[in-house]
């Protein structure tokens, strides 16, 4: 462990010394891709999470039908091994005759595009906050992180299902909704990890060299709070997308006849006994494309920084 | 299953009630909690099956399974040949119940029955306000404040009230749940002790069913009125069974938890009829889905247009989608169990090629419109959204474009109202009382052209007849003139009505005497429970 | 000690007031007007529509409207629901018990497997035995449970029909209740079976609300052991010669227990959010569906107040393990 808080250590100074930070990165990159093989949970992860980002780029190609196209004739067709089920719709049909296999397909693409979307969001406000909170102190800092622990305060579902109610149901709310919620873990890391570094030596170093505080904040600490930040947009990755098919669920969150997952549990509930398929299948890929992602998240943070194993 | 519901039975007769050897408890899985008790304040369903038709009765009932209006607290009546008088002659002998929380020492007398509404209907009433943002929700919204001059007390047994103009459809308004009569004995004291919001929450009256015990979100238990006037229960315990969840419902009586359940599932429907220990009931409901076009606004001030658009539409196809074939077409406004139904208009045939040949006719080409999709589920449209993708595709088909635009439940119900409002609107309506004026002119009467009447559609003929209906007090020359009324309206086309759902209920093998109510109420007098 | 719990409790006044803000500003600007909604399909006349406005106080200015509340909440006066018309304060408190009765079940369950999986998984950390149980909680942390519950559902009522499909108790069963918990309730009624079946409904929600704090709880006992199996008392006690079950139970786990407290008391808001969907799929006559079904009918005045009491027994709680922690480790006091 010590070892590698050195080598961190020294890649930071690195970095502030100009023509050994290719070679450094390079040599970073592949200590970490070291780390993170030796983990096959997370490299099982990796390649599942490849898959369903292939299954998003290329879902039109790969799916057999539109995923709003009714095909009047098959409604509720069970999957293709049990009885009745038909080899045109693999998976089977749902309650309007919509290809489920179809809809799935699709619906990758509003998960994935949920957790980039609410990770972005978070991460970008989260940072720009926390950087502010942690650099300056002081009575911005009291307000900022007062204001984190209001947000902290609620149950993040039962915010973001007021807020989503506020704003109107709906996917763009939702997604909104769900990075306001998420937004002050980061705002919270980056602000510990700042005053962590802001005392370090190479910070020094960089404010007598002549650094105003916008350099000092952006290009001299945050490169060196970035592991712990990865890790937690892992997870808020995956938080995202589970808190958006919750709310889908509820209906509140994308609308039919969007093919998001937790949107499709929600309308197929009522089938619950007389079509399993239609319940089984929607909430299997949100376990399987959640799951992918924390066994990276587990990868990512063992191989990014061993200190954090304990949370 | 049955089994282990009678162990249960006998265990809880044994063990709970104590003393009655052979308690029979029925169970009915009800949809939602009520909002209260006091029928007068509130216009769900759910709360008047909880209230109105278990604790409460009211001057007139409509006969089980129909909407005829039969004799209630009110034994007889008359009206005046002017139409304005009705002088009511009440039962004597009605007890009130006696439960754990009052005693009455007195019988039904005109006393609870001019309190009954004129707490509803006089703003400095001690009891108008008695709970925060109490709205007497129905007495305003069928008209009463405006129809009544007077309601005198004659004598001890006979309540004469006089109305402001005739209007045929006040005694069937008196069966409404809100019409339910209140013990004014049971209101002096909780006034006195200075707990007015009791009422609402432990009623008291003189219906088939005591009021025990409210567990809110939960359970709601009655015990059967020993004295009822119209006779003592079979079953001497009711007990609803709390249960949103239709899915859960149903698992629930597969299981023996209830006896019944309402609104199920339309796709649990046929497993439900393959099931051999539930009978199912169903019949066609007192509602209609309609898509409403902005008849101001051209091209639909064209009556051609609108047929056009009502031909492309495969009505069909929705109920199949939406219901899973629980609805029928509807080709009137009102709905077929309604007396004055005209059975010999035709619908407009689905034939998108004709349709498409008369929008050319009338030089409507490259349209593009909206369709506004409710964002709830309602009795008569359970999907709208479901509804109006079918739409789409359907007027897509005759070259129609279709945009879909949603608000928010109280923005769709406001918003449709504007009389410049853009698009044709997707709702429905389900009826209060049974009388065909609470549809015709409720819904497509000049009055009410930038309110209920969401097309804007303000036709002479059609108004002159059924404000004419109203004032008549004979039933048969009022159909005369409704079945008319249904004619201009086919005509013209204001409307494309869509469907009449069909309810379904679903009940144990052993549940005797349980009538459907074309009203859509849930009333368990009279039920019984096979050994 | 006291002044640690006065500063506390300084930070945390501000902070309610910040929530009790938010509450009362969401509500205000929720679209859908609740007097609109009252009438549903039926057209309100204009007269009308203003006089229940003013009634219900809507036409005032916000800020006078936000004094007015908050004056109330300190009196204990949290309005009226919209809906039913009764104190939302009461409404909370007759849901509440319901609410508390099954998370504590659940975090009774979650800690009574979630530990001790925890502790065998450090032990025999990378056998095939800490891999099977690490893979386990990590798809339970990953678990949408509002399909988990539907999936239970179908299978343990719907295929074995071994536990019922929802509410509390067996309808057969009745008595007034007592303390709130169904539980203690069916105990202390003495009625024959009413605690069976008061448990029997228990069983599926609790496992379904209880499957991510249990996986949380299971990586974090894991990583907190290990971390203690590392250092140096443990190891000369290893060294001393003392059993190994005896290192682990005497030494290892009293000071790994210590982080896996917080991380305790940090599951009750987790808790209280998966409280919102458990009791929605089973209809648990809790506070989570009370106020799902509140935000759906627009009954501002609940969803604000049931935010705002949620939000304060989050802080309490929170508050409460702060200070246990504060006990148990007197560094973090200052």
């Amino acid at each position: 462990m010590a070892e590698i808080n050195r080598k961190q250590a020294d890649a930071a100074i690195g970095l502030e010394g100009g023509p050994k930070v290719a070679a450094t990165r390079r040599a970073m990159l592949a200590e970490f891709w070291y780390y993170f093989r030796q983990n096959r949970g997370a490299v099982l992860g990796l390649v599942v999470f490849t898959v369903i980002v292939l299954i998003a780029i290329f879902a039109p190609l790969l799916a057999p039908y539109s995923p709003s196209t009714q095909i009047r004739g098959a409604l509720l067709v069970p999957p293709v091994w049990e009885e009745g089920g038909r080899w045109e719709f693999i998976l089977g049909t749902d309650a309007v005759g919509r290809d489920l296999l179809s809809r799935l397909l699709y619906g990758a693409r509003f998960s994935l595009f949920i957790g980039l979307v609410v990770v972005t969001l978070s991460v970008t406000v989260g940072v720009c906050v926390g950087l502010i909170a942690g650099y300056f102190r002081g009575a911005t800092d009291t307000v900022i992180m007062r204001l984190m622990d209001i947000i902290l305060a609620f149950p993040s579902l039962l915010l973001a299902l007021v807020l989503v109610a506020v704003l109107g149901p709906g996917l763009f709310n939702a997604m909104i909704a769900i990075a306001l919620v998420l937004q002050p873990h980061f705002v919270r890391l980056t602000r510990a990890a700042v005053m962590a570094e802001k005392g370090r030596d190479y910070v020094t170093a960089a404010r007598v060299a002549g650094a105003g505080n916008l350099r000092l904040m952006f290009r001299t600490i945050l490169p060196n709070c970035t592991a712990p930040l990865i890790v937690q947009a892992t997870l808020s990755f995956s938080t995202a997308i589970l808190d958006a098919a919750a709310l889908g669920f509820l209906g509140m969150g994308a609308q039919p006849p969007t093919p998001e997952w937790g949107t499709m549990l929600a309308e197929a509930r009522e089938f619950i006994l007389r079509a399993w398929w239609v319940v089984t299948f929607p909430g299997l890929a949100i376990l399987i494309t959640v799951l992918a992602i924390n066994l990276m998240g587990d990868g990512l943070r063992d191989a990014l920084d061993p200190k954090l194993k304990r949370s | 299953m049955k089994t282990k519901l009678a162990f249960a039975a006998a265990l809880l007769a044994a063990t709970a009630v104590g003393g009655a050897a052979h308690a029979k408890t029925f169970v009915y899985c009800s949809e939602g909690s009520p909002e209260g008790f006091d029928p007068g304040l509130y216009t769900a369903g759910t709360t008047f099956d909880a209230a109105a038709h278990t604790v409460y009765n009211r001057l007139l009932e409509f006969k089980p399974g129909t909407t005829e209006t039969v004799p209630g607290l009110a034994e007889s009546w008359e009206i005046s040949d002017d139409g304005l008088q009705y002088t009511f002659h009440l039962r004597p002998g009605v007890k009130f119940q006696t439960t754990d929380f009052f005693t009455p020492s007195r019988d039904l007398n005109a006393d609870d029955v001019i309190f009954s509404f004129e707490r509803q209907w006089q703003e400095d009433h001690p009891w108008h306000g008695y709970v925060s943002g109490a709205s007497w929700e129905y007495f305003n919204g069928m008209g009463m404040p405006d129809l009544i001059e007077s309601i005198e007390k004659v004598d001890d047994m006979t309540v004469r009230f006089t109305l402001k103009r005739r209007e045929a459809p006040f005694l069937a308004n008196l069966a409404m749940p809100f019409a339910s009569i209140v013990s004014k004995e049971y209101a002096d004291q909780l006034e006195a002790d200075g707990n007015m919001q009791t009422l609402n929450q432990q009623p008291l009256g003189t219906g088939p069913f005591e009021f025990v015990a409210y567990q809110p979100d939960a359970v709601i238990r009655y015990r059967s009125h020993e004295d009822y006037w119209n006779g003592q229960q079979p079953i001497d315990d009711l007990v609803f069974a709390i249960t949103p969840d239709a899915s859960v419902r149903y698992q629930k009586l597969q299981a023996g938890e209830c006896h019944l359940m309402p609104y199920p599932n339309a796709a649990d429907v046929e497993s439900m009829k393959a099931n051999p220990d539930l009978t199912v009931m169903e019949q066609e409901g007192l509602n209609v889905a309609y898509l409403a076009y902005n008849s101001q606004q051209p091209p639909f001030d064209n009556p051609q247009v609108r047929k056009a658009l009502n031909m492309a539409i495969n009505e069909e196809a929705i109920i199949e989608a939406v219901f899973q074939g629980l609805a029928s077409p509807a080709k009137n406004p009102i709905p077929p169990t309604m007396w004055s139904y005209n059975e010999e208009i035709e619908d407009e045939p689905y034939d998108p090629e004709a349709a498409r040949q008369m929008l050319e006719e009338a030089g409507v080409t490259d349209l593009s419109m909206k369709v506004w999709a409710m964002p709830v589920s309602r009795p008569y449209m359970l999907n709208a959204r479901r509804a109006a993708e079918l739409i789409q595709s359907d007027f897509a088909e005759v070259g129609v474009d279709v945009e879909i635009v949603t608000y928010e439940w109280a923005e769709y119900l406001d918003r449709s109202k504007e009389v410049d409002r853009d698009g044709a609107v997707l709702l429905g309506w389900t009826g209060d009382n049974g009388d065909p004026d609470n549809f015709l002119h409720t819904l497509l009467g000049c009055d009410a052209v930038g309110g209920n009447n969401r097309a804007q559609w303000c036709n002479e003929e059609f108004d002159n007849l059924v404000v004419e209906a109203k004032q008549l007090t004979e039933q048969e020359e009022r159909a005369e003139l409704y079945r008319q009324a249904q004619e201009v309206f086919k005509r013209e086309a204001p409307w494309a009505t869509l469907d009449h759902s069909i309810s379904v209920v679903p009940m144990r093998k052993e549940v005797q005497g349980f009538v459907q109510s074309p009203l859509g109420d849930f009333a368990f007098e009279g039920v019984d429970l096979a050994e | 000690m006291l002044s640690f719990v006065l500063r506390r409790l300084a930070v945390l006044i501000p902070t309610f007031i910040g929530v009790s803000i938010i509450a009362f500003a969401f509500i205000r600007i929720l679209p859908g007007d609740p007097v609109m909604l009252m009438s549903g399909e039926r057209v309100m006349a204009p007269e009308r529509y203003e006089e229940l406005t003013r009634q219900l106080g809507f036409h005032r200015p916000l800020a006078i409207q936000y004094l007015d509340y908050l004056g109330g909440i300190l009196t204990g006066d949290f309005g009226n629901s919209l809906v039913t018309r009764r104190p939302v304060l009461t409404e909370f408190f007759t849901r509440f018990p319901a609410t508390l009765e099954l998370s504590l079940c659940a975090i009774i369950l979650a800690v009574a497997v979630g530990v001790p999986l925890g502790i065998v998984a450090a032990v025999k950390r990378g056998s095939w035995l800490d891999q099977s149980i690490m893979g386990a909680a990590l798809v339970g942390y990953s678990m949408p449970i509002f399909w988990w519950g539907l999936l239970l559902i179908i299978f343990f009522s719907g295929v074995l029909q071994l536990t019922p499909v929802s509410g509390r108790i067996s309808l057969l069963y009745y008595f007034p209740p007592v303390t709130g918990f169904m539980l203690i309730d069916s105990l202390l009624s003495g009625q024959e079976g009413a605690f069976r079946s008061a448990l029997s409904h228990l069983v599926l929600p609790t496992i379904v609300l209880a499957t991510i704090p249990l996986a949380v709880i299971a990586r974090q006992t894991r990583s907190a052991m290990l971390e203690v199996l590392g250092e140096d008392y443990v190891r000369t006690a290893r060294s001393k010669g003392l059993a190994p079950r005896r290192v682990i139970g005497l030494h290892a786990l009293r000071n790994a227990l210590i982080p896996v407290i917080t991380t305790i008391g940090l599951q009750v808001g987790v808790l209280m959010a998966g409280a919102i969907l458990t009791e929605s799929i089973f209809s648990w006559p809790g506070i989570g569906k009370w106020m799902v079904d509140s935000v759906f009918r627009r009954d501002y005045a609940v969803v604000q107040g049931g935010l705002l009491l949620i939000a304060g027994f989050i802080m309490l709680v929170n508050l409460i393990v702060d200070v246990l922690y504060g006990l148990v480790n007197p560094r973090i006091r200052h």
